[in-house]
């Protein structure tokens, strides 16, 4: 299903920064942005579960089931009326909350704010954690090199 | 027969104490923590992650010390708690095209696209054990870094697709076959095969391609490429009506590239077999392709010839260390009123053939 809404494209990056960025560092740059936890109802209390992660066959093919993943889900309701959905990888429901609570503000109008103290930092944290791991495999890429027998010069 | 049930609550409660207390060993020595198992034992998390079917990096390196580093044990503790869990969903297929690669090699192209990238490999190490490493508070040398080209890496057989040299991969239904929602049965299509496959026992699926690389159903596989790196997983979340990345994975491809002559029914043209395995699992996601290769004989056209590998119930009904363990370890269980029987049964039959022998002797 490819998406064209520009708004909708906006949430399904930040929904997909929340959901990777590790739980501590989430929750700490939240408390930075919102000392006071904003006043919430669950719609879904923090659930843990499973996601089953699916291949294809020789990568293009048939999809077959690869194993699960743990992860967990929370739904918010601000008093404004705001609703947020959390999604994160692993295990921690504190996490999963203060996805969907960064949701609900943003869905709020606070946009902007969250996106300078919130998910930029986490994007920026994610770029810095890849960058480190491809200039390592960069540096063990094989340079072959021919030797040239002495009758061709 | 009666059989006494109670009076081992005791002794059980006893020696589970006793487990704990040889579990923690000598308390002189500092106890292991999960960040450390985590980050130091990596292969054996990813081991019990693949064969747990689960992938949680922090769960595994609980289990591998609850379970004494005992990896069957610690798989088998990682089912058990995933089947406490609802399942949300199912991700779309990961897109291992994507992949942000660590390693990534090819035995058919010197200079593939993108290059050979060897990652933290073990190859190429002279073996010898290295007591530097036991010594501690030793950190290792930064690794070297060098600046990396943006962009995926195209997979090795996407070049002999172009020219039509190897064969297609087929389609299959939207929703696969999951032998951990329904029990397996036969004949198993790939996607069921590639599932119990992934999840088995490495030593296993080691064994059975080992065989096929001896002469027992021989498949003649090339290492197209093996890359192994971090994917996304995306979900399409019901209540947003739209797909978002829900987390990222380390896993292991292996395309393997098989000569093949033409049969009845295909032209002659490369085949494929293929593994992809949870966490940086080289040894096992070869040893998939070359099982799942060996599997497709009927699909292909090839012949039967009997080997093991060719045998979908034999490989499928014996790769699950899970299963396997559990009868295997259950005759160790109370066995008194089955013993009992045959016991029975030795001493009448012992003594009627006596018998029938002081008979012929006093004729």
């Amino acid at each position: 299903m490819s998406v064209t809404d520009p708004a909708i494209i906006a949430r399904q990056a930040r929904l997909s920064t929340l959901a990777k960025a590790p739980a501590a560092r989430l929750c700490a740059l939240f408390a930075a942005y919102a000392p006071e936890q904003p006043t919430h109802a669950l719609l879904r209390a923090p659930e843990i579960g499973t996601v089953m992660l699916r291949g294809r066959a020789g990568a293009t093919g048939a999809p077959f089931n690869l194993g699960e993943m743990t992860v967990t889900r929370c739904a918010v309701r601000l008093a404004s009326g705001a609703v947020g959905h959390g999604h994160v990888q692993g295990r921690d429901a504190d996490a999963a909350r203060t996805a969907a609570l960064i949701d609900a503000l943003c869905e709020d109008g606070q946009v902007a704010a969250i996106e300078a103290a919130i998910l930029a930092p986490l994007r920026a944290e994610a770029a810095a954690h890849k960058q480190a791991r491809a200039t390592r495999a960069a540096a063990t890429k094989v340079a072959f090199f021919t030797m040239v027998r002495g009758d061709n010069a | 027969m009666y059989v006494a049930v109670k009076g081992g609550e005791r002794a059980i409660d006893n020696a589970h104490a006793w487990l704990a207390e040889e579990r923690r060993g000598d308390t002189g020595v500092a106890e292991l923590s999960i960040a450390q198992i985590r980050e130091q034992l990596a292969l054996s998390v990813a081991r019990v992650m693949a064969e747990g079917s689960l992938y949680d990096p922090d769960l595994a390196a609980l289990a591998i010390k609850q379970a004494r580093g005992d990896l069957i044990e610690a798989v088998f503790l990682i089912r058990a708690y995933r089947t406490t869990l609802p399942r949300f969903g199912a991700s779309n297929p990961v897109e291992t095209a994507q992949m942000v690669c660590d390693r990534r090699i090819s035995a058919t192209f010197k200079d593939l696209p993108g290059g050979q990238i060897l990652g933290p490999t073990f190859d190429y190490t002279h073996r010898l054990l290295d007591f530097a490493l036991a010594a501690e508070g030793l950190d290792p040398a930064p690794a070297p870094q060098v600046a990396a080209p943006d962009g995926a890496l195209p997979h090795v057989t996407d070049f002999l697709a172009r020219e039509d040299l190897i064969q297609p991969e087929a389609d299959g239904p939207a929703t696969p076959r999951d032998l951990t929602r329904e029990p397996l049965d036969f004949p198993a299509d790939r996607p069921l095969r590639l599932q119990a496959l992934t999840r088995g026992d490495e030593g296993f699926v080691l064994s059975m391609a080992y065989s096929t690389q001896r002469g027992y159903g021989r498949t003649h596989p090339f290492v197209g490429e093996l890359r192994i790196g971090t994917v996304a997983v995306e979900m399409e979340i019901p209540e947003l009506g739209f797909a978002i990345e829900l987390g990222e994975v380390v896993l292991t491809e292996c395309e393997t590239v098989n000569q093949f002559m033409g049969s009845k029914t295909e032209p002659p043209q490369f085949t494929r077999g293929y593994g992809l395995v949870f966490g940086q699992s080289e040894r096992k996601a070869i040893s998939m392709a070359l099982v799942d290769r060996s599997l497709r004989w009927e699909e292909l056209g090839e012949d039967n010839v009997g080997a093991p590998a060719q045998d979908q119930e034999f490989v499928l009904y014996h790769a699950d260390n899970v299963q396997a363990t559990g009868f295997l370890e259950h005759i160790k269980l109370p066995h008194y009123v089955d013993f009992q029987s045959e016991l029975e049964l030795i001493r009448r039959l012992r003594a009627e053939a006596l018998g029938g022998q002081a008979r012929e002797a006093a004729e």
